[in-house]
């Protein structure tokens, strides 16, 4: 078995509250999501708000507990490891946007030390580990003493990139690490990212909602829609033939710019209205059934 | 100058603690009327501050146009007086913003945010119709942006509507006055994929059905190509290049326009990224 992430069954409901704070029922954000990534593979979670991607990586990361369901990283479950150190020097994560995640009042460096303290490094390695990080990311040693604010959208995407590698993980969490940048930097962190991979033999789970973006990045894909993965398979193939009416929604409203791209996307008349959220669908079996509390 | 809009050597410096910086350096650009033109640029390039120019929604100080003309309609915008240009803006050339949570009032109802614009629209265009014409005229637009059920809408504050909604009722403000030119700054970006989509077709049809202009500006290219039929890329406060469309991705001249499009992620594979190969 060479899975460096397995998800077996995964499930996530969270309860729905009325005005007052009585339970009326629940919403399954993940729907029993099953899919496994192999050693040094990017595999492509793809989906749009509400789908329960980013629910996945919250408890990929233990950040979130799953209801059901069991989340394997080399072969080890997680559920005893959540919180511990163990647990994260095999995962990290980078999330969406830097200007976020990084602590304002922090140097470059004071970040990337973060996850050195919490994993014990010896102190007096660590400037020369900051180094090195910096090196990997291709950032000038000098920015290890400037702050967010000095730095643009890609570098600081960069020194979140160098932050998660720190510990070096085995497996690496990208929710949607290039969706406020511009495209020339997206290209150029792409590139770095598929540098690292290679260099340090990563997994990647790569969360986006940019389809053209995971046909390139991702070597197998799954679609997400509701919870639940309504499609998965290789990205080469699940773009050319998609099965899902859902994919094929998805495959047609990318925006392209040139004519091949727009024979690939499947001609359907894209529905003028809402496609259902899990909110609304709750609403409307509220409706059929009444409370179905469990 | 047939143009409907037409930005001549427009150059605008923005001065910050003491300092002055030059942020469009000689822009031209023109949007003949019923033509669909794009503005594509990167974060930095100017395309925001060009919109803001052309709105007059630039605040001066800090922002200082150095010189240019901006005609619309054979008329120097620059030169108008204020209440000239007031009766100009919101009526005969109204915008489509980028967020659309962050420009609709929470307090009101969609019916009051559109009455009141309408109101003062009508005002300022020397016109007056009662409340109740008012109303109709809101639903009329309402129905025009493909919503299934105006009166629901209009009675709706907007944190009862979904993104995609929201955005329609942004479009339908735009076209309460009946503008000749719609300026569209990044309409869609908040929206998921498929809720994009829909938003600009929407706009495409509303553009040919009922003649507008349209300047769409944007990052993306793939709404740049899906949207209009001439475009400009910006790069670091100038035009770079300006082409047909069709033009622009067949045949790209600058080296800029080059590397944006070599960028670009193809649906169809084949963007190898990564500086060794395997």
């Amino acid at each position: 078995m060479s899975a460096m992430l397995e998800i077996r069954n995964l499930t996530k409901s969270f309860p729905t509250h009325s005005t007052f704070g009585r339970q009326t029922g629940e919403v399954k954000a993940v729907a029993d999501v099953s899919f496994a990534i192999e050693k040094g593979q990017v595999y492509g979670l793809a989906g749009e708000s509400g789908s329960g991607k980013s629910t996945i990586a919250r408890m990929i990361m233990g950040l979130t507990r799953p209801t059901s369901g069991a989340i394997l990283i080399d072969g080890q479950d997680i559920a005893g490891q959540i919180g511990t150190r163990a647990h994260g020097r095999r995962v990290q994560m980078v999330f969406q946007n830097p200007g976020a995640s990084l602590n304002p009042r922090r140097t470059v460096a004071q970040s990337i030390s973060v996850p050195l303290v919490a994993h014990g490094f010896d102190r007096a390695a660590q400037p020369r580990r900051i180094g090195e990080l910096l090196d990997m990311v291709q950032l000038p040693q000098a920015f290890a003493q400037r702050y967010p604010h000095e730095l643009s959208g890609g570098q600081k995407q960069r020194v979140a990139i160098a932050r998660a590698l720190a510990v070096a993980p085995k497996l690496l969490v990208l929710d949607e690490p290039t969706s406020a940048l511009d495209v020339s930097v997206q290209a150029r962190v792409m590139d770095l990212l598929t540098d690292l991979g290679r260099a340090m033999d990563l997994t990647f789970l790569f969360i986006s909602h940019d389809l053209s973006l995971m046909r390139n990045f991702a070597q197998r894909v799954g679609i997400l829609y509701l919870g639940q993965i309504v499609e998965t398979g290789l990205t080469a193939e699940v773009f050319e033939r998609p099965t899902h009416d859902y994919t094929r929604l998805l495959l047609a409203s990318v925006p392209v710019i040139s004519a091949e791209e727009e024979a690939m996307r499947p001609i359907i008349p894209l529905i003028d209205g809402e496609i259902p959220t899990a909110e609304k669908l709750l609403a409307l079996r509220g409706q059929a059934t009444g409370k179905d509390t469990p | 100058m047939s143009a409907l809009l037409s930005v001549r050597d427009l150059s605008v410096d923005f001065t910050t603690y003491g300092q002055t910086h030059q942020v469009l350096h000689g822009v031209s650009l023109d949007v003949p009327a019923h033509a669909q033109i794009a503005l594509v640029g990167e974060s930095g390039s100017g395309k925001t501050v060009t919109m803001k120019a052309i709105m007059g929604l630039l605040r001066q100080p800090p922002a200082h146009i150095r010189s240019g003309q901006i005609f619309y309609d054979g008329r120097d915008l620059l030169t108008l007086a204020d209440n000239e240009r007031l009766a100009l803006r919101g009526t005969a050339m109204s915008m489509v913003f980028q967020d659309p949570m962050s420009s609709l009032n929470p307090v009101f109802t969609i019916a009051d945010q559109m009455g009141t614009i309408l109101k003062y629209a009508d005002r300022r265009l020397g016109r007056s119709r009662s409340a109740r014409d008012r109303m109709a005229r809101v639903h009329e637009v309402l129905a025009q942006v493909r919503m299934r059920d105006p009166e629901r809408i209009s009675a709706s504050y907007p944190i009862m509507l979904s993104g995609g909604m929201r955005q329609r009722v942004l479009i339908a403000m735009a076209l309460l006055s009946e503008p000749a030119l719609l300026i569209a700054d990044e309409p869609g970006t908040a929206l998921d994929v498929t809720t994009q989509a829909q938003i600009l077709r929407l706009l495409k049809d509303l553009v040919t059905q009922r003649g507008l202009a349209l300047l769409m500006i944007t990052h993306n290219l793939g709404v740049v190509r899906e949207t209009s039929s001439y475009v400009y890329v910006m790069n670091k406060g100038r035009v770079v290049e300006q082409a047909e469309t069709a033009t622009l991705f067949a045949n790209p001249q600058s080296d800029y326009t080059k590397s944006l499009i070599a960028a670009v992620p193809r649906l169809t594979g084949g963007t190898r990224y990564g500086t060794v190969t395997p």
